[in-house]
């Protein structure tokens, strides 16, 4: 009853002051609604790979490969029953059709483990006949079979929930001829306990993987939702800021009530417990708006998302969202948590109160100059781990822990920055008005130093992914060029197809060269990574991205004694020039020596580069469908044409058809970054504004005495205004070298471990100029307000503040 | 010097208006101090803000020097508080960021009168000299409104208004900062209008003014 009475006294702040409550319900949501945003774009993405994994128990049964990662004979699984082995075939592969490519899955449900319970073939021995026999069955994700239903190349479709998208399961007879490897398998399922070796007839050529409990995608796409944790953490940061503001300013101003409560014999361990409930409460009312805002935050990106993630990675996410219940209770955790980590400081002085205010209220100039110390001890600390973990660090928990450290140390250290630039401004100033307007900027830092913060962090990372974003596209136009140096790029349906168009083009004189794009898929040192052959043309030893070289590189990789490989694929195994790496082909190991490293942007898997001659030689399947031209540039559109008349089952495309679709992808794959970028400068814009409402009540009793000095009301209110805006300069010129140093640490640092790739950095002055501009602008609208209600303050207003409280 | 001529004023509330003054009238010399008295609420602090020019009047006219306090516009009654007017509050209202010095100078230097001279002989008439460097939290009661008090009149202004300058300061130390203010006022020439609960206070003055209930008693 008695903290009834006590929570009703303290909820009675509230109501005289709504701006605050208000400012502490936004900074919450906002908070919440972006961390719970980025975490359900992240689930919904793991759960999907997740579903990817686990299709035919992936995650639980061992399986039988060939060795070196190519399709095997059906031969080697019929010897395998023989010798009395429970395994069960399977052909996988990707079909290309119209609108996008769709994975295939053929299975023998006969001899299927019942571990891959995933695929839910259904009730009955009906359905199993309908999958078995002509016209079959293919079992799909219900948004796939929305999709694909009535597709004419396709088996009529029927709905299984736990499928992934985008992926068919059907009978093997049906996957050969979809897939066109007839009397091929990708690999055989082991029954759990066979634990035997592989006879030694095809222990050469096949090998046992054990389950991997996180499939490749898990492994690949860690780097991509590991950056969208971060933003969405500095967000949440952000965020906080707000909530921090606001509850310390509501401790200010309840301190005289939080006396006058102890005096009449509330105890601190129940005021603070009830304080400790007021603010869960409000965290719960907050955080239920911040998922719900959150889920609307993730539906809108989502799509953008899943292209980034399909472009990038081939990953296969759903566009549309479906959330467990526990990611509705973990938003809500986290917004109650974020609050009371935000009051933890207010909470504590609530707990050590003294009854009594002391005789001798602490100047306010020694408390800053000691917190101002402390902050820059503070900083000073995490700047030293920062670089530590930049020397010593390795990975990209690393990286990021350099980049929070740097982010962190500086906007501790902005107030004393700023602090020390208004004394020097002090010192040089003349006349009253402006000795007055450096002291009394340098007295309200204290108030507006966390939403300062919170702005120098949204605009340097601003600044910094800005930066890194345009020296990418740049950096990344720049490399389109020389890897597609040819004017003709064309795939043909099938082998004999591809020979057919080779023999017509043999008869075109304007094709100055028919060059192979041949390559094999396989996995060296457990990673995936794609071999290419190439022909030795100067197409290549012109226009190529090497970054390191041997001498003579071209025509040792032309003699097949060594390969290129690309920069991602020697950062991961941490490969040298002129060391030797081992291929695994049909043909048994292949050690072949790094003559050079390339460039090679987006690409997820490594890459290895060999002569085309030593690849056919080592892998005699090779896939030999796709081929690139040189032709005369205006030759090149009439070429693609009279090729798809031709031919109707080639697709083929021109140079800049390829390249415009590249660099859609490109800027589809930011779109997210550049969304969360803003958003998170419009958090900094909120804390900003909030912080100078709840300031604006304090500062009209501050600014009385000068209006009955005879400081014209107008006049202050464009003096309020001008120190927002002076201070929001101020701090985006700091930000400035701040979003640099981030650039550098994303380029060189994060990129390098996320990605395997180090890019140029270039400057844009023009994004500076538009950062500074959104900085002034958002200073601006976040001063208006205050101003205006400062310009029109009523006399009684300000007379007021004569007998309040100071 | 000073004319205040059937002033009214009233407040709106959500319970109706609040008639606070009623055709107040009174004058006042040039070098002549008036005590202005009157229970809580009669309207005493309203009218010291009313000559200030901090609010404007519903009826009558306030005459200072050759100035109409009332027909004037809200930049020309800041700028006549820069010049001639010096205000001392209850509540001291030093200004926090500056430091005993700036707050002394600050209103004669914004009006243009500064006289580093006068303001000099202030400081150590006030016993300020030796707390020149510090801020208003630094200071005692005491101090800080002896620094009111100096900045009222560091600009040499003609009418000194003071709201109860004593109200928040011991009895001890309330006489001595009011034997303070009537010499340098003496010695500035101004003249004083001063809000005081206080008889005896009212008594060191030249002449006393009751209000009661809006109106002059």
């Amino acid at each position: 009853m008695r903290a009834l009475v006590v929570l009703r006294t303290l909820l009675a702040h509230w109501r005289r002051h709504p701006v605050e409550l208000a400012t502490l319900l936004v900074g919450l949501a906002v908070a919440t609604a972006l961390w719970s945003g980025v975490q359900a774009l992240n689930a919904q993405a793991r759960a999907s790979y997740d579903r990817a994994a686990a299709v035919l128990g992936g995650d639980v049964l061992s399986t039988v490969v060939a060795a070196d990662g190519q399709r095997f004979p059906l031969e080697d699984y019929v010897a395998l029953r023989r010798a009395g082995w429970k395994v069960s075939p399977v052909i996988e592969g990707d079909m290309r059709r119209a609108d996008g490519s769709v994975r295939v899955l053929g299975v023998d449900p006969v001899t299927l483990p019942p571990a891959a319970g995933s695929l839910d073939i259904g009730e009955g021995a009906e359905r199993l006949t309908q999958f078995l026999t002509p016209p079959n069955l293919a079992l799909a994700a219900p948004e796939t079979v929305a999709r694909l239903g009535g597709a004419q190349d396709l088996p009529p479709l029927a709905e299984s929930a736990d499928l992934p998208p985008d992926t068919l399961v059907v009978d093997i007879a049906v996957a050969e001829r979809l897939l066109d490897a007839p009397g091929r398998l990708s690999r055989l399922l082991l029954a759990p306990g066979e634990t035997r070796a592989l006879p030694a007839a095809l222990a050469g050529r096949l090998r046992v993987e054990a389950p991997r409990e996180t499939g490749d995608l898990d492994r690949l796409t860690d780097s991509f939702h590991l950056n969208l944790t971060a933003f969405g953490f500095l967000s949440f940061v952000v965020g906080l800021f707000i909530v921090y503001s606001a509850i310390g300013l509501a401790f200010e101003q309840r301190k005289p009530m939080l006396r006058t409560l102890r005096a009449c014999g509330v105890s601190a361990r129940m005021l603070t417990g009830v304080m400790v409930g007021e603010l869960v409460g409000l965290a719960l009312v907050a955080g239920l708006a911040g998922v719900v805002a959150g889920y609307a935050i993730a539906a809108s990106l989502l799509p953008d998302v899943a292209a980034s993630l399909r472009g990038l990675y081939g990953a296969r996410v759903p566009g549309s969202l479906s959330l467990a219940p526990a990611w509705w209770a973990a938003g809500i955790a986290i917004s109650v948590g974020g609050a009371l980590f935000a009051a933890a400081g207010s909470l504590w002085r609530a707990w050590t109160l003294p009854l009594l205010a002391p005789a001798q209220p602490q100047a306010w100039l020694q408390a800053q100059r000691r917190g101002l110390r402390l902050q820059g001890a503070l900083a000073a600390a995490i700047g030293a781990g920062a670089l530590a973990a930049l020397v010593f660090g390795d990975g990209l928990v690393a990286g990021f822990a350099v980049m929070g450290g740097l982010l962190l140390a500086a906007a501790l250290l902005l107030p004393s920055v700023l602090a020390g630039v208004l004394s020097l401004g002090a010192r040089g100033a003349r006349r009253p008005m402006v000795q007055w307007l450096w002291a009394d900027g340098r007295q309200q830092l204290s108030g507006l130093s966390l939403a300062l913060m919170a702005l120098l962090l949204a605009l340097a990372v601003n600044v910094g992914v800005g930066t890194m974003v345009d020296s990418f596209r740049r950096t990344f136009t720049g490399w389109l060029d020389q890897r597609l140096a040819a004017e003709v790029y064309l795939t043909a349906a099938d082998a004999e197809g591809a020979q057919a168009v080779a023999l017509w083009l043999d008869a075109r004189p304007e094709v100055r060269a028919r060059l192979p794009i041949w390559n094999v898929e396989g996995r060296l040192r457990d990673w995936p990574v794609e071999i290419y052959g190439f022909r030795d043309d100067p197409t290549y030893r012109d226009n190529w991205p090497l970054i390191a070289t041997l001498p003579e590189a071209w025509d040792r990789v032309a003699a097949g004694e060594a390969a290129l490989v690309s920069e991602q694929l020697a950062r991961r195994l941490n490969l040298a020039l002129g060391e030797t790496v081992t291929l695994p082909s049909p043909q048994g190991p292949w050690p072949v020596e790094v003559a050079a490293i390339y460039s090679d942007y987006g690409n997820p898997e490594g890459q290895v580069m060999v002569a085309v001659d030593a690849l056919t030689a080592r892998w005699p399947e090779v896939d030999r469908r796709r081929l690139a031209l040189r032709v005369a540039p205006e030759a090149a559109a009439a070429l693609v044409t009279d090729l798809r008349a031709a031919f109707p089952g080639v697709e083929a495309v021109d140079q800049r058809a390829l390249k415009d679709l590249s660099k859609r992808i490109f800027e589809r794959t930011f779109t997210v970054t550049v969304a969360l970028n803003a958003l998170t400068l419009a958090v900094a814009g909120i804390a900003l504004l909030t912080s100078l409402l709840t300031l604006s009540n304090l500062r009209l009793v501050q600014l009385a005495p000068l209006w009955a000095m005879g400081v014209t009301r107008r006049r202050l209110a464009a003096i309020e205004m001008g120190k927002a805006l002076a201070l929001a300069a101020l701090t985006a010129l700091a930000a400035l070298p701040l979003g640099l140093a981030v650039a550098w640490v994303l380029t060189a640092v994060i990129n390098v471990q996320a990605f395997g790739w180090k890019l140029p950095i270039f400057l844009f002055p023009g994004q500076w100029l538009t950062l500074l501009g959104m900085a002034l602008a958002t200073a601006f609208l976040a001063a208006l307000w205050p101003a205006w209600r400062l310009r029109r303050a009523s006399p009684l207003t300000l007379l007021q503040g004569f007998s309040n409280e100071r | 010097m000073l004319d205040v001529d059937a002033v009214s004023k009233s407040y709106a509330t959500a319970q109706g208006p609040i008639e606070v003054l009623r055709c107040v009238s009174l004058g006042l010399g040039p070098g002549r101090t008036l005590a202005l008295t009157g229970e809580s609420g009669s309207g005493k602090s309203t009218l010291l803000h009313l000559i200030a020019g901090l609010d404007a009047v519903d009826a009558g006219t306030i005459r200072l020097g050759g100035s109409c306090v009332t027909g004037l516009g809200d930049a020309a009654r800041a700028a006549l508080r820069r010049t001639a007017i010096g205000l001392i509050f209850q509540q001291f209202n030093l200004i926090p960021s500056l430091d005993v010095a700036g707050n002394l100078g600050f209103q004669a230097r914004i009006g243009g009168r500064h006289d580093a001279a006068w303001q000099e002989e202030l400081t150590e008439r006030l016993g300020l000299g030796e707390v020149q460097a510090r801020f208003p939290e630094q200071l005692s009661g005491g101090q800080q409104q002896r620094v009111a008090i100096g900045r009222a009149l560091a600009g040499r202004p003609a009418l000194i208004l003071a709201d109860e300058p004593t109200g928040n300061l011991d009895e001890a130390t309330g006489e001595a900062v009011m034997a303070l203010l009537l010499e340098l006022v003496d010695a500035s020439g101004a003249s004083l209008l001063m809000v005081t609960h206080s008889p005896r206070l009212a008594a060191m003055l030249d002449a006393r003014v009751t209000l009661r209930a809006g109106r002059v008693a």
